[in-house]
């Protein structure tokens, strides 16, 4: 058994509608945008749950914007915003959990980056993509073109190094005397 | 502040600017400012992250001009304990006490949750009886987290006996979860592929007899507070979030369907035995406190009956997967032949291989879409395992909502939106 085979006590939701859905909004996504999508990996093919769309680090607003909006998508909902850390080059993946509502179909999207790279940010398309996206600067060191306000989240400010990297060791403490100081330009 | 001594006090606070560290001229300075209510006495507040009105360890840090919050920001990040790069240096075996830190007032939808996305990547079958007792531990864990967040809540603003009422069923219920597996709030009751123990006999009976004391609570917590006029004037029009802004902030959960959303992926994305079960998704109209107060007391109700019905349908039978991979040897086993001793060894030092894979498993928890997203590339630890939690999305919507109102409003707005530090920090 694998994770495609659709097991009732958890989800039993991995019909063929939808997976006729997938193979057409991928088709319809290759036709508009073409060499932007650079590969699919889609379920029963390669071991995932949803079809994972690696597309272009630049096009990667317009391909959520046309996900959001463009009828037959509508995948409204930015479930998740994260990273992986591949220890290959590209290093990183920017990882989009999106959920279309009306039809309960979730779809991936992943960008490539490499050390030192960085991605367009989506706050555009949802602002809840503010938080994520400084979770995944300061866990992975992933910086985000546009963003307003691209500080640390879940560590100090005063923090080196990024965490979830997997060179980062699992004990690096670091230890700060003081709390964080209040940044009254934020406030301004 | 004084208003006759206005003098004085811009005088006051001309001289703190170098003090406080504030850029001079702009809201600090004294120039005459029309919005400005108090004589130009904005100060900044700093609320957290040890505050008795704060939920855990958060912070906020406001700028009040009188009592409105004229701009504000969060911060949190106080109890991180690096849960997600523990998940990618423990088994996953390990990982599942991790799990129970989440979301520590509903421990049980964590490990169900977790147990669910492992056994997914595995293509793991859990057995029936184990994912009824699974199915009732996620609804009592749901129950005991609205009735917290309700209790707070009303606390927050000022209504004291109404948490005492829910608190004791509260303590009831811990009883019945301690009675399954010895702990009350860090349960670890799940594992991957069964759970870590059988119910006791005679359990479902006295879960049955629990949800019909609680139903009466309910109803009497429906009446002390619902029509109470000051509560009613705390929350009525408080904390409004429209539709656009629940998709734009991914609002999910008692808050999205407060505003009207009708979403619960209990039904929407049937897992476990969610269809076989009957329920309601209560709906609400106006997305302020007061609808999210509502949505979660009826959800409280809805969750008793899906529990009841699980009693009823519970039957004797086996709690753990046929899987070798994932089954813990029997105890006689291992203290009785040498292969199981193995076994049992293997097992706990080493762990199970986990094929490589990815999946992103949710399930409806108490504030909404608690995510296990899993990167597997074979081995017995993760690659990757990042926790969606309900909290991060919703803490983020603190900022925008609070601001424009009173300070006196933030406080029920963080307590109906239901920040756990715990998921919040991972």
């Amino acid at each position: 058994m694998d994770i495609n085979t659709p097991v009732a006590t958890i989800y039993g939701d991995l019909h063929e509608k939808q997976i006729e859905r997938w193979k057409t909004q991928v088709s319809g996504l290759r036709e508009r945008f073409g060499e932007k999508i650079e590969e699919v990996l889609f379920p029963r093919e390669y071991p995932t749950d949803t079809p994972i769309v690696f597309v272009r680090a630049d096009a990667i607003c317009e391909v959520l914007e046309f996900l959001k909006n463009t009828p037959e998508f509508e995948y409204g909902y930015l479930s998740d915003l994260t990273a992986t850390d591949e220890q290959e080059a590209p290093r990183f993946h920017v990882v989009y959990n999106l959920l279309a509502r009306k039809t309960m179909t979730r779809i991936r999207l992943k960008v490539r980056v490499a050390e030192g790279e960085s991605v367009p940010t989506a706050i555009g398309v949802w602002p809840a993509a503010n938080w994520a996206e400084r979770e995944v600067w300061d866990m992975f060191g992933v910086r985000f073109d546009g963003h307003p306000d691209l500080r640390r989240i879940l560590m100090d400010v005063r923090w080196e190094g990024h965490p979830l990297r997997k060179d980062y060791p699992l004990r690096g403490y670091q230890f700060f005397p003081t709390p964080e100081p209040i940044d009254p330009s934020l406030l301004g | 502040m004084n208003i006759q001594n206005k003098d004085a006090d811009k005088q006051m606070m001309q001289d703190r600017v170098p003090e406080l560290g504030l850029p001079s001229g702009g809201h600090y300075s004294v120039d005459h400012d029309p919005d400005d209510l108090w004589g130009d006495s904005r100060i900044i507040v700093n609320i957290g992250p040890t505050h008795p009105a704060m939920h855990g360890a958060l912070r906020m840090v406001a700028k009040l001009n009188g009592e409105t919050i004229e701009k504000s920001y969060c911060e949190f990040g106080y109890t991180h304990r690096a849960k997600e790069k523990l998940g990618e240096n423990r088994t996953y075996h390990q990982f599942v006490v991790y799990t129970d830190r989440l979301n520590y007032c509903s421990a049980l939808i964590n490990n169900v949750t977790y147990a669910m996305s492992v056994e997914r990547l595995m293509g793991v079958e859990v057995p029936e009886r184990a994912v009824w007792i699974r199915m009732i531990c996620a609804e009592l864990a749901r129950v005991i987290d609205h009735i917290i967040c309700l209790g707070i809540n009303a606390v927050d603003l000022g209504a004291f006996s109404f948490f005492l009422y829910g608190f004791h069923q509260r303590e009831e219920a811990y009883s019945l979860i301690e009675k399954i597996c010895g702990a009350r709030l860090t349960t670890s009751y799940t594992r991957i592929g069964g759970l870590a123990a059988d119910a006791p006999e005679g359990w479902e009976k006295q879960v049955k007899e629990w949800v019909k004391r609680t139903r009466k609570v309910i109803d009497e917590m429906d009446e002390l507070l619902t029509g109470n006029k000051i509560w009613c004037q705390r929350t009525v029009g408080v904390g409004v979030m429209s539709q656009k802004f629940i998709h734009d902030y991914s609002v999910t959960g008692p808050s999205a369907r407060a505003a009207g959303l009708n979403y619960d992926l209990r039904r929407d994305q049937p897992c476990m035995f969610y269809k076989d079960v009957e329920f309601d998704v209560p709906v609400g109209q106006n997305s302020d406190i007061f609808d999210r107060y509502l949505v979660r007391l009826e959800e409280i109700r809805q969750s008793l009956n899906i529990i009841s019905q699980c009693c009823d349908r519970m039957k004797k039978g086996p709690i753990w997967s046929e899987d070798k991979r994932v089954r813990i040897p029997e105890k006689d086993v291992v203290h009785n032949t040498m292969e199981g001793l193995i076994h049992h060894f293997k097992f706990f030092m080493t762990g199970f291989e986990v094929p490589p894979g990815e999946a992103y498993t949710t399930f409806e928890a108490a504030n909404g879409e608690l995510g296990f997203y899993i990167v597997s590339k074979g081995g017995p630890a993760a690659h990757r395992m990042r926790i969606r939690g309900p909290s991060v999305y919703h803490f983020q919507t603190l900022s925008p909502l609070c601001e424009g109102g009173k300070i006196g409003d933030m406080v029920g707005i963080l307590g109906s939106i239901n920040i756990i530090a715990g998921e919040l920090d991972r």
